[in-house]
């Protein structure tokens, strides 16, 4: 199954993009995990990278967009998200710590904890979050 | 975004009327707060009942609500936490940070003046 959404480069979007992660997570078959956390989950990782491309992807407009692909092929669920911002070095990011309280952060260390692998790198069609994930 | 303040036995209650705390609407909170500490208000709860989801700008904007209030010698509790809300307080080990009760009658009571 492959699904690429573009939507504008707004955070009005976001809770479309988390609904539509959510029915993807439905359909997924998987015995170890509980379906209605998966679909949180999916909801928390898609939420996170699309507001992350916002961010960088630099001011909100109607004609900017982020696009998003899943794919899901023998229990490989692959998620790309696409910004053309300038980037940024995501090994440079510190785990959060609690005594810090900082209250910026969190939003890779959540995609970093429930996806397999995560990586940022530039791509033809600009930078990418590509996050890869086995369902079992 | 919807948000409704009260005065409960000298508290004020904001309650995020809202299934979302997002990136698009976290800021509205941290504003919301910041305004009732700068309007005097010392001892606030948050009540989360209605919320099923939040991301790490929506424990941001709690956290933003915690400091502030502490810098103010305020405190700042949090009620209603959903389970799957929970469970990123839990993720992040907020949950050790923040005082947080099932509901809001307990919260309230918690702090009530005696």
């Amino acid at each position: 199954m492959n699904v690429d959404i573009v939507v504008p480069n707004q955070t009005r979007y976001l809770r479309l993009i988390g609904n539509i992660a959510e029915q993807i997570a439905k359909e997924l078959d998987t015995n170890d995990h509980d379906p209605d956390m998966l679909a949180y989950h999916l909801n928390l990782v898609l939420t996170e990278a699309v507001a992350n491309a916002i961010e960088y992807g630099g001011d909100e407009g109607p004609d900017k967009t982020v696009k998003v692909c899943l794919s899901i092929e023998d229990k490989e669920l692959r998620i790309r998200v696409y910004d053309h911002g300038q980037g940024f070095d995501i090994s440079s990011l510190p785990t959060p710590a609690i005594d810090q309280l900082n209250e910026r952060g969190r939003g890779i260390f959540f995609i970093k904890n429930i996806m397999d692998s995560v990586v940022y790198h530039p791509s033809e069609d600009g930078n990418v979050l590509e996050m890869h994930k086995t369902l079992k | 975004m919807k948000l409704e303040t009260q005065t409960h036995s000298g508290q004020v209650v904001i309650a995020v009327k809202e299934e979302r705390l997002d990136a698009h609407n976290s800021s509205e909170l941290k504003d919301r707060i910041l305004r009732v500490l700068e309007e005097g208000g010392r001892r606030l709860v948050v009540d989360l009942a209605d919320v099923k989801f939040i991301d790490s700008s929506g424990l941001g904007a709690l956290l933003s609500g915690y400091k502030n209030a502490s810098q103010r010698s305020g405190s700042f509790i949090l009620s209603g936490l959903q389970p799957r809300v929970r469970s990123m307080f839990e993720l992040t080990r907020l949950n050790r940070v923040f005082e947080i009760y099932p509901r809001l009658q307990e919260a309230i009571s918690s702090h009530s003046v005696t």
